[in-house]
This record gives C-alpha cells, structure tokens and sequence, in this order.
C-alpha cells in the first residue's frame, strides 16, 4: 500500500517551522510598533484635550498658538505647514514631471546612464544637508533677489523651494514608472495616426499616465508636509499666521522639533500639545498616503 | 447542411472564377531589404501593391510579413536599429528619401494593429485624436460619425459617445481603431493580423468591414488565417524565411491563383497545412 512506501512518507521539516515562526515574529513586531505608536500618540493627545484650557474646537481653528500664554489655535502652524509644501510642490511636481518625461520618453540610453545615478545622489543626501543649504544658499538667493527687507532671514520660501529640490528625485523615480507601465502599443497607435513625439507624448501617454501621476504627487506632498529638518533650520521659529512666504513662520515639524529638543517640563500641557500636533500630522499624511494607494490601484486596473 | 447553404458559406473567390479587375499601382516595393542591427530580417522584396485592392501577407511566423507591413508607413523607424534599404514607393514617390517626414507619410498610410489599442479617452475622443493633430478643421460631430459609420459601429456606440472606449468589447475596440484610423482620411490602411485576438463572429464583422472598405481604401492585411486572406484578399503574398531566419517573398499572385495553382511547392504545403 502506498502508506506503508517509505519514499512517501511525510518528512518532518522541523527547521522549516522554525524559520517560519521567526519570520511571523519579526512581522508581528513591526505590526506591534505601529500600534504602539498609534496608542502613545492618541494616549498623549488625549490628555492635552483633556486639560481644562484647551478645547477641541479652539485648537481647530483658533489663530494664535501661544501655549505660554494658553493659546492652542493650530491654523498658524497648519498654514506654514501648507506654505512651505505647496512652495515645494510648485517648485517639484514640474520639474520631478519634465525629469520624468525625458527619462521616459526621450533620454538615450546613456543619458538615462547618467541621470539615474544622479538623482540616486540627491535623493540620498541627508536632509540636514538641504536644510544648512536652504539657510546658507537659498536664503542668501532671494534675499539678493528680492531684497533685504523684504526677505526675512528666516522664511517659508526658501524652506519650500528646498523641499522641493528634495522630494524632485522621489517625484522623477515615481513618476518615470508611472509614464513607463503606459503601454506601448497606445504610442505606437498615436504614430500610426500621424502624431509627432511631442503629440504622442503630451496628448496620449500623459494622460494615460495621470492617475499613476497623481498618485505620485500626493505621496510627495505627503512627504513635503512630513518635511521636518529643513523647515526647523531655515523657515523660522515661532508660530505666525501669515500669507508672506518670505517672512518667518513655524510649522507643525519645527514647532515639535523645538519643543521635543526644549526645556519644556514633562506632562506640562505644551509638553503635550506636541502628541496631538503629531496626530494631526499623522492623520494628514496618512490620509494623503491612502488616496495616493487607492488612485494607483486604480490606475493599475485599468491597463489590465 | 444542405447544398446551397454550403456553397454560400464558401469563400467568395472560389464562388467565381472571374480575374481581378486591374488598377493602378499605388505602392511599390522595389528590392527591399529590412535589418535588424545585424540581423537580416527581410531580403530582396519586390512587389507592386494595388489602389482600392486587399493584398494580404501570409506566411508562417518569422517571415517577415509584419516587417514588411510596418516598412510601408515606416513603423519601424520606431524600432532601435531597424534600418531598410532599397525603395519603397508611394504613387511613383520614394518613401525613404532624406527629406521624406514619416509623421507624414502616417496621415496617409494609417495602421490597425494585431491587439485593439483604443486610448483611454472617450470613443469621440479616440476618433477626434487623428483629426485634431492633423489639424482637421471641419465639423469633429459630423468626422466622428461618418468614421463610425464606416467602420460599422455607429449604431452600436451612438449613445454613449462619451464612454471610455475601453469599456467596447474587444471586437468593438478593433473596429474603432479602424474608425479611428479612418477619421484622418488616409489611402491606404494597413493592418497587422487585427482579427487575431477576436472570437470568430467579431472576425467575420472585421472581413465584412475590409471588404466594405475596400471601394474607399487600399487594404493590405497580415494574417496567419488562410482562409481569412482567401476571403478578404484580391492578392496574396506569400512569405518564407530561410535557413538564416531571414525572410523573403516566395510567391505573389492574385488570391485565387494562389490558393488554387501555387506555382512553388512551399506555396502549395504552406496553404495546404504542411507547416507554419
């Protein structure tokens, strides 16, 4: 019978329970991690809206962020926030695009050669190094652009612009693929009409390309709302709400930055506020995060 | 089956023994040979292709037939490495010139690939797309229509001109690319085997189509269906490759004679079902 045939028999594979187990575990971990971030920082937050001088309401939309003086208005440090990341888009989503296009669609070979192996370099500076160059070499830029007093030393424009020179190999490498998985045969229908490479690109490929764009461009504002090194060094400490990108404003990273390195004693309510500024930020670029996933599964469907 | 039904089912050009009406050379290919890199992949085709006919390539894969096809509107400009020598020329004018514009030649020769390849646009949009790069002025309503209509697919699509083309089923798609193919008014169209990825009642749409084209267009069509070519074809062009893998034409005749008296023996294996 074939039970009884030795060369049958079930092996035990005992070390490959072993290695399984190991791997389930350290998934478990980083799963564990997450959650426990979750929890300290909704746990945290919790307390700061407990406190009897902050409302939930106030926090939402009041225009002063003083906790000194027990005023918790975020919007100041939610319009620096914006400022500096629609700056950095504005300087990262054409420039990351047109990188992309010329990879894509028209660089050589060796051209490719080069410019891959650059942008690897940009995207592997460390941020601290944009952020010394934002306060040493942008700064001093359009100060002597747009003058003296015009320009604070501190200020949410050279902060974008930088941001954006740091999220454009992110934007490149993404976006490249996103133009690259359009499918050939739809280039090849545009030549067979009579489109020239600069139809065939900018009226057929881009805009089959778009949600995979999109897709792209939201993980960078995303990334450029996180945005936390550059912003503390160059863009100014000190909440404000203000419209003038060239004057001194702090965002949430760099408010947080300064207060986790400060003096400020444990479980006071300032100490606190910066957990629930955390969560906000979290929630933010968690929700940016998930669109851009949900726009690209899209995107992937609909070449299937 | 009774009799009659079978006769009918026959392939036109075995229901009658008439010879094809003779017209005007409109491409010519005079000793051309097609490189890939190195690699040879077509030598010395010469043939002369005729206007309002269908001339369909055959021949088993690797042949070149495809290579040939896509030389006459110069697709294969696009492909890395792919250079061409001798003549191919379009009513008396040479294609490959230096001063010749291959965009241009595009807006007169037009192609229908093998996989329907609509853009993810809207059906009016897909139509518009030729026009509005060619810059067509007249009336896009009216180009979209007349385009459909052509290509058998108005009645089908006239309500939903705004769906995204790439909801059609695919013999839908096929047959909108050709209508998209039609809307830039070209004189020839080409077509790369665009009924293979068909089930077999979106094909025999797509030969009603060809054959219906065929008073306003020069058709020449790549297929590996014999009995596609036998009905949709006034000729034939037979293709082999050799033992370099090169391809080449083994024997061009009108269809008929070709499937009936095939002059070369590889012909005759060939359309018999020997190999390929």
């Amino acid at each position: 019978m074939a039970i009884d045939n030795p060369h049958f028999r079930k092996k035990s594979r005992f070390h490959e329970h072993i290695i399984e187990t190991v791997m389930f575990l350290f998934a478990l971990f980083s799963m564990l991690i997450t959650v426990g971030i979750v929890v300290i920082l909704v746990r945290e937050s919790y307390l700061f809206f407990s406190d009897p001088q902050v409302d939930l309401i106030g926090f939402l939309t009041g225009k002063n962020w003083q906790p000194m003086i027990h005023q918790f208005g975020f919007l100041p440090l939610l319009n620096a926030t914006f400022t500096t990341s629609i700056i950095a888009m504005l300087l990262g989503i054409p420039i990351g695009l047109f990188v992309a296009i010329y990879l894509a669609e028209y660089a050589s070979d060796r051209m490719r050669g080069i410019l891959k192996p650059v942008l690897e370099v940009l995207a592997g500076i460390p941020t601290i190094v944009y952020g010394y160059f934002a306060l040493t070499f942008m700064t001093p830029l359009l100060r002597s652009l747009f003058g003296q007093d015009v320009v604070e030393i501190y200020n949410t424009a050279s902060a974008g612009l930088v941001i954006g020179i740091l999220v454009l190999p992110m934007i490149a490498t993404m976006a490249e693929d996103a133009i690259s998985s359009v499918p050939k045969e739809l280039r090849l229908a545009a030549y067979a009409l009579g489109g020239t490479k600069i139809e065939t690109t900018f009226k057929v490929v881009i805009p089959a390309a778009l949600s995979g764009l999109s897709a792209t461009f939201l993980l960078a504002l995303s990334r450029a709302i996180g945005e936390t090194m550059v912003v503390a060094l160059a863009a100014g400490a000190g909440p404000k709400l203000t419209a003038n990108p060239f004057k001194a404003a702090e965002t949430i990273t760099g408010y947080i930055v300064r207060i986790s390195g400060g003096d400020v004693s444990y479980n006071s309510v300032d100490y606190n506020s910066i957990f629930a500024l955390g969560l906000v930020l979290s929630i933010i670029t968690f929700t940016l995060n998930l669109v851009s996933r949900k726009i690209s599964t899209i995107f992937h469907q609909e070449y299937e | 089956m009774n009799k009659t039904s079978l006769a009918e089912s026959l392939p036109p050009v075995f229901q009658e023994k008439s010879k094809v009406e003779p017209t005007k050379t409109i491409i010519q290919l005079d000793d051309v040979n097609i490189n890939y890199g190195s690699f040879t992949a077509v030598k010395h085709a010469s043939m002369e292709i005729y206007e309002h006919k269908v001339t369909a390539f055959i021949g088993p894969s690797g042949c070149g037939k495809s290579t040939v096809l896509r030389s006459i509107n110069r697709m294969n400009d696009l492909i890395r490495g792919a250079t061409l020598d001798g003549r191919v020329l379009f009513n008396g004018e040479d294609l490959y010139a230096k001063d010749v514009d291959p965009v241009l030649i595009r807006r007169r020769i037009g192609m229908v690939f093998q996989k329907p390849n609509p853009f993810p646009k809207s059906i009016y949009e897909n139509i518009a797309w030729g026009a509005r790069v060619n810059g067509y002025r007249g009336d896009y309503d009216e180009l979209v229509e007349t385009s459909l209509r052509s290509a058998a697919l108005w009645d089908e699509v006239k309500d939903k001109l705004k769906q995204n083309a790439l909801r059609l089923s695919g013999g839908q798609q096929q047959r909108l690319c050709i209508a998209r193919t039609i809307a830039v008014q070209p004189e020839v169209i080409l077509m790369d085997e665009p009924a293979s990825a068909l089930d077999p009642i979106a094909t025999s749409r797509i030969e009603e189509l060809i054959l219906e084209l065929k008073k306003d267009y020069t058709i020449v069509i790549v297929t590996h269906n014999m009995g596609q070519a036998s009905r949709v074809s006034d000729y034939t062009a037979f293709f082999m490759v050799d033992q370099n893998r090169t391809g080449y034409l083994q024997e061009y005749e009108e269809t008929e004679q070709l499937f009936l008296n095939p002059i070369h023996k590889k012909t005759e294996e060939y359309i018999s079902g020997k190999f390929g």
